[in-house]
């Protein structure tokens, strides 16, 4: 039994983790909210006074906006339902026996380790270079015209990328998960003549669907501020301006202090609703 | 697992398994391919594969020309003195909250982890406002505290769902036996958490070294890691393959062999303990 004493022991060794986060999310949240309402403009004026919920309305507003919803939507989507639908597949195949098992899931799983700076070059020059690519040497070998991938297919593209980073996560949480799958009851319906569909569909993927609503949520998050990748690769340019990175030229590249911290907060405001869903779950989980 | 399966299934599962696996892997194998080539075998036309005069030659000049060494320094210091001051702050919290529970500590949990959801961008200026202010821009230190800042979550849940599953009858048993609290630390509680704390250390340590959006926007010449070193390729003067590809290689080689070993814990690390 805990005494009063260990208790406030317990409340000290807390303190500095509690404490410390505490800080790093009020003391700049709380400047990015006071930015927010104001005209500020570093390069040009400085401090140019409250405008109210002025900047909130340009930012969604401005031309750019909407395109980048668009195109943070098709990227968040995209990457989703590549990972999740092939992370299913690859999940079951290496679940069967084979051999070399172990090293298949290595190759599987390597992706995940490469920075998303080295990820993005490596895709745009080796690989999806319109002149030195690979892709452009397979186009010509079938007698076909070289794609300029990041401007013709930026978006495309962009999706194919971060889904080679992020198909090792779905895949390797996936596996984790059939693995706990009693294999009897497989067995059993197995031998009650139920064809491997229906196995798929009433027992695999009914087991499956929490670790997929994980893999989805926690993969949301992460997309929903990726940023290496873009900024390597196109710059925002071509359709490939994401809110968040939206939010980054608003802030850092036109210094527009106001406008891009009410970005902040609408890109706070999402990510928020997505960690409540999550939260969920994971505290559910807490009580068990 | 009792399911007897024909030699010849085994056989289509290990091609399909194995084809797929190449295909996955195939652009790191290739990047590690390009940096033993010389330029020009790098860019020919149609494309070599291992038939080609192996050579050093990139991994020479890249370590030569950049200033490779303090990259990587930069990269070991921001990602392992984060991982360890984590560690440090970590350890007594994620105790105390698996040990000692109290009605809150679900939601001081949760809480903690909203707080790893927090978009960055969202505090971008505010950041590189304090850090212009206190002189940290383009400094080791200031990177390694908001890396360890953006981890903590991480390393607070991991060590809780580990220490979690120490049982606690053990504990009991030394206190009977007449154990002080010191003692049951130092010699009871330690060595069964051990485990757990080393493959926080990992996963940490891979988050660290990879994480590239403060990276980015927090560091110019002198504090740069590794990330930031192989954006600066992207340029289109500085663009050599066969040297981009040895940089490259360099740079994820050490976290490829870690990351292989640490598969399990990623799982449990990534999901918050909520898929083991």
């Amino acid at each position: 039994m805990a005494t009063q004493h260990s208790r406030s022991a317990a409340r000290m060794m807390m303190a500095p983790a509690v404490i410390l986060l505490l800080g790093w999310m009020l003391v700049p949240l709380t400047m990015t909210l006071f930015f927010s309402f104001k005209k500020y403009l570093p390069m040009r004026g400085g401090d140019l006074g409250w405008v109210g919920f002025d900047n909130y309305i340009r930012f969604v507003t401005s031309s750019a906006f909407w395109p980048s919803v668009a195109a943070t939507l098709i990227i968040v989507l995209g990457v989703l339902f590549i990972t999740v639908v092939f992370g299913v597949l690859l999940a079951i195949l290496l679940d069967q026996p084979m051999w070399g098992q172990g090293i298949v899931r290595i190759l599987v799983i390597a992706p995940f380790f490469v920075m998303p700076t080295v990820t993005a070059l490596v895709w745009k020059n080796m690989f999806m270079d319109p002149v030195n690519g690979l892709f452009a040497h397979l186009w010509q070998a079938f007698g076909l015209t070289p794609v300029e991938w990041l401007s013709q297919a930026s978006l495309g593209s962009i999706v194919m990328i971060v889904s080679w980073q992020w198909l090792p996560f779905a895949t390797l949480i996936l596996l984790t998960a059939i693995q706990s799958l009693d294999s009897e009851q497989l067995e059993a319906a197995e031998m009650d003549g139920a064809p491997p569909l229906s196995r798929f569909g009433y027992i695999t993927l009914p087991h499956l669907s929490r670790a997929i609503t994980i893999v989805v949520l926690i993969q949301t998050i992460f997309l929903l501020s990726i940023f290496a990748e873009i900024f390597v690769t196109t710059q925002g340019s071509f359709g490939t301006r994401t809110l968040t990175y939206l939010i980054y030229q608003r802030v850092l590249e036109s210094q527009n202090i106001g406008l891009g911290s009410a970005g902040g907060i609408y890109a706070v405001i999402l990510a928020n609703i997505m960690a409540v869903f999550l939260m969920r779950i994971v505290g559910k989980n807490l009580d068990a | 697992m009792a399911r007897s399966v024909t030699t010849q299934r085994k056989l289509v599962n290990t091609i399909a398994a194995w084809s797929i696996g190449f295909l996955i892997f195939f652009p790191i194998l290739w990047t590690i391919l390009t940096s033993f080539k010389t330029e020009a075998t790098a860019i020919a036309d149609p494309p070599v594969f291992l038939a080609f005069n192996w050579t050093l030659e990139n991994y020479e000049v890249v370590l030569e020309r950049s200033n490779y060494a303090r990259f990587l320094w930069n990269s070991i210091f921001i990602a392992g003195g984060s991982t360890l001051l984590g560690l440090i702050i970590a350890i007594p919290a994620a105790w105390s909250m698996a040990f000692v529970p109290s009605r809150r500590t679900k939601d001081i949990l949760l809480w903690m982890l909203s707080t790893k959801m927090l978009p960055a961008v969202g505090v971008l200026y505010p950041i590189y406002l304090i850090f212009i202010k206190m002189g940290l821009l383009d400094s080791r230190i200031g990177l390694t505290v908001v890396i360890m800042l953006i981890n903590l979550p991480i390393i607070v849940w991991m060590l809780y769902t580990y220490f979690r599953e120490i049982p606690g009858e053990i504990l009991e048993a030394a206190r009977m036996d007449g154990a002080t609290l010191k003692s049951e630390i130092l010699y009871v509680l330690t060595p069964m958490a051990v485990p757990g704390i080393a493959s926080t250390l990992l996963l940490n340590f891979i988050l660290a070294w990879n994480e590239a959006f403060w990276t980015l926007n927090l560091t110019a010449a002198k504090a740069a890691p590794l990330t930031a070193f192989i954006a600066s390729y992207s340029s289109p003067e500085g663009l050599f393959y066969a040297k981009l590809s040895a940089a490259s290689t360099m740079a994820i080689a050490p976290i490829l062999i870690l990351g292989w070993f640490s598969q399990k814990q990623l799982v449990r690390g990534l999901t918050f303990g909520a898929v083991k």
